[in-house]
């Protein structure tokens, strides 16, 4: 049966070498290594979750008056838009856990692929041959990034509705086109009916087709270039250890698939993730008056809020002319970090003059430097996203808010500072000393003359093996 | 039967009870909980059944394989590069032609870019107003006018002008102080009718509603991200990014004794933007 149809196939389309190369493929075994595949398995349950989704969500901002099952918003005037999002937690049978599935693996997205970015910094993975699979890959970083925001600002929530806000505000602070490219993104000033929609088509087709795309770039040059590996024994430049597709590596990367999947699944069941219906609508008689407390985005977006409330008040003035403050921490600050990010392989390589092609992986400890500035900016982001949630940690530490901010704000010098040092210090610590240990004492050899007495023969000082006594 | 045959064995039929437990759920109903809880077990047992099947019982050893060379041959290089340039020659021969391709294409692309203008008005002055004007009265959210001695001393209450409750932009906020309290800046000293002062809610940092008002201080906090505004001292930032005053809205009382705006804000709410101060 299955011969019959591999021949059926074949006689039309040819390709059983091709296909035996890849059956036999050789794909390198690390754990890390599985970090990018996570992202992969993420993103196809986004896919699947998000598609479901679509044919509820109506992304409108028609006004219309709730009536549904959840009652405390029973009559309260709020668009389409947040409605279906009610009518897909309370009445669209399994809508809820689809719902939350795909904000959980959406999160869980964001996450493997900055671990993944990690991995891939850390071990020298990007350099040589593989700089353009890096630049690629840091543009589905942001890519994922944005569609996230504009996931979660479909729903026209309160808490949404704050962070498209302060989208807006980012955009208006850009000097000279500010106010335009604001206007052309949102339809019109904020809130314009024509946000919802437009942020719609984007989020379920511009984007993720851009994503798939260069996905399957990404996945093919790994294809092209073969996966990079760990040194160790029988391992070179020019060779390739591990497991075969076909069906090892297969068995194990489905069983990945399978439980990456179940993971979100139990997420997406059990633990609860933007619960809208708790928020309230953006646009209703509530949000006028309504109070809006610890407003926090997603966690990827998290640095970049606590950029905004670290950020202290200064801004540009000349004349009449401004560049508004948000403009340092919003645009000018991502700016850097992702010039810095596209630009590393060939910085990198520029600083070391290490212009060679490499398949075996570095060790974090064998690049100091590297190390210690990847530690750093970590930490830096870091710093940023705890200071994201100032608000709330001054509630729960009973500290006024303003103290918290300026102990962030020595903060975020200070402990990348700290980090690069520390790091660097540790890695060439684990290095071990920088030359190779002194050379053993010279061994003798020992034989016995023919007339009963001993000889010391010491001519050869070995420096390998094991002296066996004859 | 080997250990790793029983416990693949076992991960398999709990996936399967699990699978068809979801589907009795669903018929029952419906429940998120066990709905994701079975999803979970039902996926989860098959993966970690491939994943110990792959380990346990495939048995195969480390291989190796030869890593390609990446680069091209020279000559093949070689041959790409002149059939390119090959072919580039047949067009850059016509001159004339060449030049008007690219005045053709360059037109096109010059086009392309209007329909770009379509997305959204062109920004003028609508960042400069709000839907405030002159003898407007404050209302509620619920459309009710405010009387110049209805709110308290330390009360406060989100105000709109009448008639444009959905003016995102015009959302002030009325705060009532002790009328020798506040200290108005030189011109603004008629603004402020029996302590009653009204500042725009959105902040001027980013735009996020200014809520949280502590009276004990006489600050406005922003809940977003910090900003800390002075409510006797003209609505002056005194902590947070934020740079600029909440901008102040005159205030007067009208014949029926209702609160009444005597003008719109004088400066642009909200986030800056390039030209704000023109």
């Amino acid at each position: 049966m299955l011969r019959g149809l591999l021949r059926w196939v074949d006689d039309r389309l040819g390709g059983a070498r091709f296909g035996t190369s890849v059956l036999r493929r050789i794909f390198p075994d690390h754990w890390s290594f599985m970090l990018g595949e996570v992202a992969l398995y993420c993103l196809v349950v986004l896919i699947a979750t998000g598609v479901y989704l679509t044919f509820f969500f109506e992304p409108s901002v028609r006004e219309v008056v709730y009536d549904g099952p959840y009652e405390p918003l029973d009559g309260v005037t709020m668009s389409a838009a947040y409605r279906s999002a009610l009518e897909i937690s309370f009445e669209v049978r399994a809508g809820l856990v689809m719902r939350q599935m795909h904000h959980w693996a959406a999160l869980l997205f964001m996450a493997s692929i900055v671990v993944h970015l990690a991995r891939v910094f850390f071990t020298g993975a990007f350099r040589r041959p593989r700089e353009l699979n890096w630049v690629i890959g840091v543009t589905l970083l942001v890519l994922a990034m944005f569609n996230g925001f504009l996931g979660y600002s479909l729903l026209d929530d309160l808490l949404s509705g704050t962070g498209l806000r302060v989208a807006n505000a980012i955009l208006l602070s850009i000097p000279v086109l500010g106010p335009d490219l604001a206007f052309g993104f949102f339809g019109g000033e904020f809130p314009a009916d024509a946000m919802i929609p437009r942020f719609y088509v984007l989020h379920v087709l511009v984007l993720p087709a851009l994503i798939v795309a260069l996905l399957s770039a990404h996945l093919a040059m790994v294809w092209r270039q073969k996966h990079t590996q760990f040194r160790g024994p029988g391992r070179t430049e020019d060779n390739v250890v591990g497991s075969r597709l076909w069906p090892s590596y297969a068995a194990k990367s489905v069983g990945l698939f399978f439980i990456v999947t179940a993971v979100i699944a139990a997420l997406g069941g059990l633990a609860q993730i933007n619960p809208v219906w708790i928020y309230g609508p953006f646009r209703s008689e509530l949000a006028a008056a309504a109070v809006t407390s610890a407003s926090q985005p997603d966690w990827y977006m998290g640095w970049l809020d606590g950029a905004l409330r670290l950020m202290p008040g200064w801004e540009i003035r000349v004349r009449g002319f401004v560049v508004p403050n948000p403009f340092f921490p919003g645009v000018l600050l991502p700016g850097v970090v992702f010039t810095l990010l596209y630009l590393w392989p060939f910085l990198e390589a520029r600083v070391t003059r290490d212009h060679e092609a490499h398949h075996l992986l570095d060790r974090p400890r064998d690049a100091p430097v590297r190390t210690a500035l990847g530690t750093a900016a970590f930490s830096f982001f870091a710093v940023l996203f705890v200071a994201g949630s100032n608000d709330v940690l001054a509630g729960s530490f009973e500290v006024a808010p303003e103290t918290l901010t300026r102990v962030f704000r020595v903060a975020v010098v200070g402990v990348p500072v700290v980090a690069f040092l520390v790091t660097r210090k540790l890695c060439r610590d684990l290095q071990g000393p920088p030359e190779r240990p002194p050379a053993r004492p010279a061994r003798h050899r020992v034989v016995r003359r023919p007339d009963g007495g001993f000889e010391v023969l010491d001519e050869e000082p070995r420096d390998e093996g094991v002296v066996v006594p004859p | 039967m080997s250990r790793a045959v029983t416990r693949i064995a076992a991960m398999l039929v709990v996936s399967t009870l699990a699978g068809l437990g979801l589907g009795v759920v669903y018929v029952l109903g419906g429940q998120p909980q066990w709905e994701g809880a079975l999803l979970a077990v039902s996926l989860g047992g098959i993966g970690l059944a491939l994943v110990l099947w792959a380990k346990a019982l495939f048995g195969e050893a480390e291989e190796v394989g030869e890593r390609t060379v990446l680069p091209s041959e020279p000559e093949p290089r070689a041959e790409f590069v002149t059939t390119l340039e090959r072919g580039g020659e047949v067009f850059a021969r016509r001159h004339v032609l060449v030049r008007l391709l690219a005045a053709a294409g360059g037109a096109l692309g010059l086009a392309a870019l209007f329909p770009l203008r379509s997305l959204g008005p062109p920004a003028r002055r609508q960042l400069f107003h709000t839907a405030w004007r002159p003898g407007s009265r404050l209302v509620t959210e619920a459309g009710e006018p405010i009387r110049v001695d209805q709110l308290p001393v330390g009360g406060i209450l989100t105000v709109f002008p009448e008639g444009r409750v959905d003016a995102d932009d015009s959302a002030t906020l009325l705060i009532r102080v002790e009328p020798g309290a506040l200290r108005p800046r030189p011109g603004r000293e008629e603004w402020s009718p029996d302590g009653n002062v009204a500042y725009s809610k959105l902040c001027t940092h980013v735009g996020c509603p200014v809520g949280l008002y502590r009276e004990t201080t006489h600050e406005l906090l922003c809940p977003c991200h910090q900003s800390t505004f002075d409510v006797l001292d003209g609505a002056r930032p005194v902590f947070g990014p934020a740079t600029r005053s909440l901008p102040q809205l005159p205030l007067a009382v009208d014949r029926d004794g209702y609160l009444v705006a005597v003008d719109d804000f004088p400066d642009p709410v909200g986030p800056g933007f390039w030209n704000m101060g023109r």
